[in-house]
């Protein structure tokens, strides 16, 4: 079997797991305002998508490119997806890109991917950590005409065939699929492995590859906000009262007991 | 050009029967149909429908699509994508509704690309700009720290909604409309995927989604064992169910079908027990619709304690067993 041609799709994202505290919109600007001195992280899930394809390299060899859009992509986190494995790093990076949506974004990455032009499986993550909307990888499959998995926990390639766990409400199913194929990822595959210092080292001399709109075949107005179908019209934070009932006692066994107490007072229990 | 017009819902079928996603779209699109003062219509698309149809009118649908072919029996993207792109196609509705469900999720994105317009997934409300007529979409984003509200002025306008943000209407088996079968040709050569084996992976005791109370563990549990007993023992004293975040299905201590959150279930019991969760907005996306939370948790700083209504501070392996013991000598006095 001659060696696989990976692509995994990689965005950078505002940090998921930072406090929620730290996310404030802009209301006037329907922006999300965030610390200046906040680093954004690769998604979540993209992360996943690329241990993904790293495992089937692991095992069969192969090249994976990694494509990530957006603009101002920090240098230093997304090169850590070529510090772990990743071979080529290519940015569709420009200001037109900025404030796209799942349409705009899924069509410049399959026009980019089309111009990558030899792939056998695309990898993305199940969602993007910041809109949450699931579509770009299915997207990503309808633009270019070939089949697409969702929710794969785990992915093998035989005779020319993806074989993939899909995660489904009550388990699993395993599923077979031709390719090329896009395949979306899901956390239960397993966390993106740690960079050795010598993968770190090797990225830092890497430079990636950077494509403007045209380079893709796309004028400025088919890509990022002025390519949007879906409209934002409102961003915002709905406001929360707190008002938790603090239990408390001599000891944390006395305030367990205590809550006990009070959810029978209160009728609760 | 085509008039839009109408509010289809993707309706989904288990055995034979509407799941209460199906019901909680059925009644979310009644109100919109009200108001834009046109039909609701439900697609059941299955290799055998059943009573479903009846079932969908009963919960408020005029018009009721069956599409029956032994290809839809179980759900595959390629199959089921023939079905919404002709039925979208051909009756040309203003508004698709389909669940955030597994089948959601994989079919909704596919059919917004097929059909060239917007989608906005995991919708919690849905209502009608009076002067454009079109559908405002509001979805947490940001991993649920904040809102955002969609429109999208091409026809049709898809949304998928998440689990129990909206109310079925009440059953009414009197009401009456019409079923119309739809002959569709499947073009099987087109279903590029194969399902090879199926695995269940049981979770002993009662349904998350069915359960009245639930007792949660997140990260702080450390390992599997006490989500089988401590927290076992609590679920068992209320009659209901274990559940856990993110990290604990990922490192394996519980199976994944027992996650809750934004990539989990959602649930919405009359009680829920969050014991050393640290309140992720991921996770409450999975749980904010729970009558009462409680939070147990040793950090006094957990952003946990700005969702409950109750909290302790302290180790759960101190507070829980006391908690339940309490409970226990109360519940049977």
């Amino acid at each position: 079997m001659p060696d696989m041609n990976m692509i995994v799709c990689c965005k950078q994202v505002p940090d998921p797991e930072a406090p929620p505290s730290v996310f404030k919109v802009d209301t006037a600007a329907n922006k999300l305002s965030l610390p200046p001195d906040m680093k954004p992280v690769v998604g979540q899930y993209d992360e996943f998508a690329l241990e993904a394809a790293l495992k089937i390299k692991d095992k069969a060899g192969g090249k994976i490119t990694v494509l990530s859009l957006g603009n101002n992509i920090v240098r230093d986190v997304i090169k850590k997806t070529l510090a772990v494995g990743g071979d080529e790093l290519i940015l569709l990076e420009d200001d037109a890109f900025e404030e796209g949506d799942s349409w705009s974004i899924a069509y410049a990455l399959a026009m980019a991917i089309k111009k990558v032009g030899e792939y056998d499986l695309i990898f993305c993550g199940r969602e993007s950590s910041d809109w949450d909307a699931g579509q770009v990888g299915l997207g990503i499959a309808e633009i270019l005409g070939i089949p697409a998995v969702t929710l794969a926990r785990k992915v093998e390639v035989t005779d020319g065939k993806a074989r993939i766990e899909q995660v489904v409400p009550d388990g699993y199913q395993v599923i077979e699929v031709n390719l090329p194929a896009v395949i979306t990822v899901t956390s239960e595959l397993g966390s993106l492995r740690y960079a050795a210092l010598k993968g770190i080292m090797a990225a830092a001399k890497k430079q990636p590859t950077v494509w403007k709109p045209a380079d893709i075949g796309l004028e400025p107005s088919q890509v990022g906000a002025a390519g949007r179908i879906a409209k934002l019209a409102r961003l915002f934070q709905p406001v929360k009262e707190a008002k938790c009932e603090m239990i408390e006692g001599e000891s944390p066994a006395e305030a367990g007991a205590n809550l006990a107490v009070r959810l029978r007072e209160a009728k609760i229990l | 050009m085509a008039e839009y017009k109408g509010v289809i819902v993707y309706g989904e079928l288990i055995e034979g029967k509407l799941p209460s996603i199906t019901t909680e779209l059925l009644g979310g699109g009644r109100s919109l149909a009200n108001e834009l003062n046109e039909d609701l219509s439900c697609v059941l698309p299955s290799d055998a429908v059943g009573d479903g149809p009846k079932e969908a009118i009963a919960f408020g649908a005029d018009r009721v699509y069956t599409v029956e072919d032994p290809s839809l029996k179980e759900y595959q993207g390629d199959a089921h994508i023939q079905v919404a792109e002709k039925l979208a196609r051909e009756t040309s509705p203003r508004i698709i509704l389909m669940g955030q469900t597994s089948i959601g999720r994989d079919l909704a994105p596919r059919l917004a690309f097929r059909l060239k317009t917007g989608l906005s997934t995991d919708c919690i409300d849905l209502s009608i700009d009076p002067e454009t007529k079109l559908v405002q979409q509001t979805k947490p984003v940001y991993g649920g720290n904040a809102q955002a509200i969609f429109t999208c002025d091409i026809m049709p306008q898809i949304v998928t909604i998440r689990a129990k943000a909206m109310s079925p209407i009440e059953r009414d088996g009197s009401r009456k409309g019409e079923v119309i079968p739809m002959k569709i040709e499947m073009d099987t050569s087109a279903i590029r995927t194969k399902i090879v084996e199926k695995v269940r992976e049981k979770v002993a005791g009662l349904k998350l989604e069915d359960a009245p109370a639930i007792v949660s563990g997140g990260r702080g549990i450390g390992s599997p064992e006490p989500f089988k007993t401590t927290l076992k023992e609590l679920a068992d004293l209320l009659h209901g169910a274990v559940g856990a975040t993110r990290p604990p299905a990922d490192h394996g201590w519980v199976p994944e079908a027992m996650h809750i959150g934004l990539t989990g279930k959602i649930v919405a019991p009359d009680l829920y027990i969050a014991i050393a969760i640290s309140g992720a907005s991921q996770h409450i996306a999975g749980c904010s619709g729970s009558k009462t939370l409680i939070a147990i948790n040793k950090d006094p700083e957990a952003n946990i304690f700005r969702e409950a209504a109750f909290g302790v501070i302290g180790r759960y392996e101190e507070v829980v067993p006391a908690f339940t013991q309490k409970l226990h000598d109360l519940l049977a006095k």
